[in-house]
């Protein structure tokens, strides 16, 4: 069953083309990857998803979980399962991780009928879940990445995602940044929510992440479509050609 | 004398004139100079960004008789039991306030008839001096120190349709090494159209230590003028706070002398309003003495149609050397027709200083909206996170926990209703 089913998209931004028909579903139970060079609109596309104004959709649809995605809310997409790991993560300044995590999971927990977990409850899960991502309870207590390191920064974004469980995690370049260790323990974070009913799309410019999160399908997205799909393989062969063959240095 | 065209709100002078009682020696001069010098128009400076010609539009009566209102609840900022002196409509009520059990070295009166007259510039001084019947004093001996906050409770309630005025008069002494806590509440829910004009005259002594709180949460046809005045003596702490929510128009206007070395002074205070509501903050920290430190943190939420008003003055006197002077000042615009006037204003006559000040006026962010919302936090529960975050950083000022919480309670309260 397909989770999410993106056809023909079509997104500007201030009048400017940047998504130019992107078709792309993917399965529950998949993994696949997006490569592409710089300005391709990667990230473009992982906003469109997730529900960022500024963007205009000329074109197209995007069903997610039998629902239409584009006409819910911001946070609807996300209660309804969708989780976007920012390529730039923001700083809440004055607002701590855990309030903030507390804050969305029994949102997400309200509008599927479940309970709230109360403050205990809620700080021995993200105790477990910290651990797991070799967080400490001191970076938990902290603002919202005010202050955190690049690698960080996206090692918090993996624990939101791990505290959430979404159905589809959709990983804006979570490999820029992180150091080796890091790699490996965010990308066994990644693994250990695989399963058969979610899906993940990892948005990423190195094969080397792809090694550890090993996916079913790989993507190039250039100019603001997909222009060539494969298996894993397809992420070596990028490595080793570059994006030449695609024409990415063609205008829009 | 003050010039005609500098004056406003004529016919509401003549009506506080004709209504007041007959009156002899400092109280009668006080109503003369109060009607001699008028309101101050905004082409005074002090007052170019509040007006209050709004006042002359109020037809002005009596204040109901304080034992026939019946009050339901008392604010408290605290979770036990405290002294505390309650006054409605600006009158005492003993039946609602607590002072036994005050330790030795503490006088905790209320100030019934006639009060002593009150010093200082400006019309609403003078007004209160003439006027001001009740009120409260709290007097701490050398060295005691008193551990359970004092709270000072002005709950409004009116008659009728006509605006009932009211002068309470606040009077705190903290002697030499001394400590206390004093708590303002200023609430009027559902009362009709008031105006209370305070005027507190607080002086901390050598080595003594007062934390100043105040919440005002009038009722939002009240105009609430304040006007306090603090002397700190060598080595003094105070630590003040006020947060404006209610009132049409409120103007908390606080003067500090640092006359002695040593002296740490923490001027803060927040606000959160809307419709068209004013809120002014005005404040002056007069450095007369090398070595003392003030740090001010004002910040404020102004929604609807709402306007604030900061006007912050620091002067370091010739003599005033090491002085070392924060200030920070910020709010949050909420809509396109929330609106901010900000005037802070050093006046440095000494050279070895160090006083930094910073002003700024934003909306909520849009990432910082989209992040939060994107983790499925409904767009209101995002509003009151980053609002609540924003406010934190003055109500972080407040050094009592138990009162600090209060207030944020209050703040929240504030983003829950709006
Ligand atoms: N607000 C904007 N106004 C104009 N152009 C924009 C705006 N936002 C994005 N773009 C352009 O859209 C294009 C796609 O940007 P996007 O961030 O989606 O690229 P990307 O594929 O994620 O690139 P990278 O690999 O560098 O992260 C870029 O050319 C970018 O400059
Ligand atoms: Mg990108």
């Amino acid at each position: 069953m397909s989770l999410i089913e993106i056809k023909n998209l079509h997104a500007t931004v201030d009048g400017k083309a940047i998504l130019k028909g992107v078709d792309l579903t993917i399965n529950a139970g998949e993994v696949h990857a997006i490569m592409g060079p710089n300005g391709a609109g990667k990230s473009t596309l992982s906003y469109v998803l997730a529900g960022r104004e500024g963007y205009e959709i000329t074109e197209g649809s995007v069903t997610f979980d039998g629902q239409d995605l584009l006409s819910m809310e911001i946070e609807e997409r996300a209660a309804a399962g969708l989780f976007l790991a920012f390529q730039y993560p923001v700083e809440i300044p004055g607002v701590s991780n855990t309030t903030f995590l507390k804050e969305a999971l029994n949102a997400i927990r309200k509008t599927r009928g479940e309970t709230p977990l109360d403050a205990m409850q809620f700080l021995k899960l993200i105790r477990a879940k910290a651990k797991d991502l070799s967080m400490n309870d001191e970076m938990i207590k902290r603002a919202v990445n005010v202050g955190f390191s690049g690698g960080e920064k996206k090692r918090n974004e993996a624990l939101q995602m791990a505290v959430l469980q979404p159905k589809l995690a959709i990983l804006d370049e979570t490999d820029s940044g992180l150091d080796i260790d890091a790699l490996k323990i965010v990308a066994e974070g990644v693994n250990r929510l695989r399963g058969p009913e979610r899906g993940m799309l990892v948005i990423t410019h190195y094969q080397r992440l792809l090694d550890y999160i090993v996916p079913d399908v790989v993507h190039v997205l250039a100019n603001g479509r997909i222009v060539k799909s494969g298996g894993k393989e397809l992420a070596l062969e990028l490595e080793a050609k570059g994006y030449a063959e695609f024409g990415v240095t063609e205008a829009a | 004398m003050r010039d005609e065209q500098n004056q406003t709100a004529r016919n509401f002078v003549e009506q506080v004139v004709a209504l007041a009682p007959a009156l002899a020696g400092p109280r009668a001069d006080g109503l003369d100079r109060f009607a001699k010098a008028g309101l101050p128009s905004t082409r005074a400076e002090a007052w170019k960004f509040t007006n209050l010609r709004g006042l002359d539009k109020l037809t002005l009566g009596p204040a109901p008789d304080a034992a026939t209102v019946t009050v339901d609840a008392i604010p408290t900022a605290l979770d036990t039991p405290a002294p505390r002196l309650v006054f409605v409509a600006g009158q005492y009520r003993a039946d609602l306030s607590r002072v036994g059990d005050l330790p030795d070295g503490v006088v905790l009166t209320a100030l019934t008839g006639e009060t002593a007259p009150v010093a200082g510039d400006g019309p609403f001084r003078a007004l209160n001096s003439a006027l001001s019947s009740h009120g409260a004093a709290l007097r701490v001996a050398a060295g005691v120190k008193l551990t359970s906050p004092v709270e000072l409770v002005f709950i409004a309630a009116t008659a009728g349709d006509k605006a009932a005025l009211w002068n309470p008069r606040i009077i705190i002494e903290i002697a030499d090494g001394a400590e206390a806590t004093v708590v303002e509440h200023h609430v009027g829910a559902n009362a009709g159209t008031y105006i209370s004009n305070v005027v507190a005259d607080v002086s901390v002594g050598i080595g003594a230590r007062l934390h100043h709180y105040k919440l005002q949460a009038e009722g939002l046809d009240a105009w609430h003028l304040a006007n306090v005045s603090t002397h700190l003596a060598q080595d003094a702490v105070y630590d003040t706070f006020v947060l404006n929510l209610g009132a049409r128009l409120a103007r908390h206007e606080a003067r500090q002398v640092l006359d002695g070395t040593g002296i740490e002074a923490r001027v803060s205070g927040a606000y959160a309003i809307t419709g068209n509501q004013v809120s002014d903050i005005t404040t002056l920290i007069d450095h007369a003495k090398p070595h003392c430190t003030s740090r001010e943190v004002v910040k404020g939420v102004i929604d609807g149609a709402a306007r604030a008003v900061f006007q912050g003055k620091i002067v370091v006197r010739p003599d005033a050397q090491k002085t070392d002077g924060y200030q920070l000042n910020r709010a949050l615009l909420l809509s396109e027709s929330a609106e901010i006037n900000s005037k802070p204003e050093l006046e440095i006559y000494a050279d070895d200083v160090k006083c930094s000040h910073g002003a700024t006026a934003g909306e909520l962010d849009e990432d910082q909206m989209f992040y939060l919302r994107a983790r499925g936090i409904s767009r209101d529960a995002a509003r009151v996170l980053l609002i609540g975050a924003f406010l934190d950083e003055a109500l972080d000022e407040i050094i009592d926990e138990t009162v600090r919480a209060h207030f944020r309670a209050q703040a929240e309260a504030w983003m829950g209703a709006r």
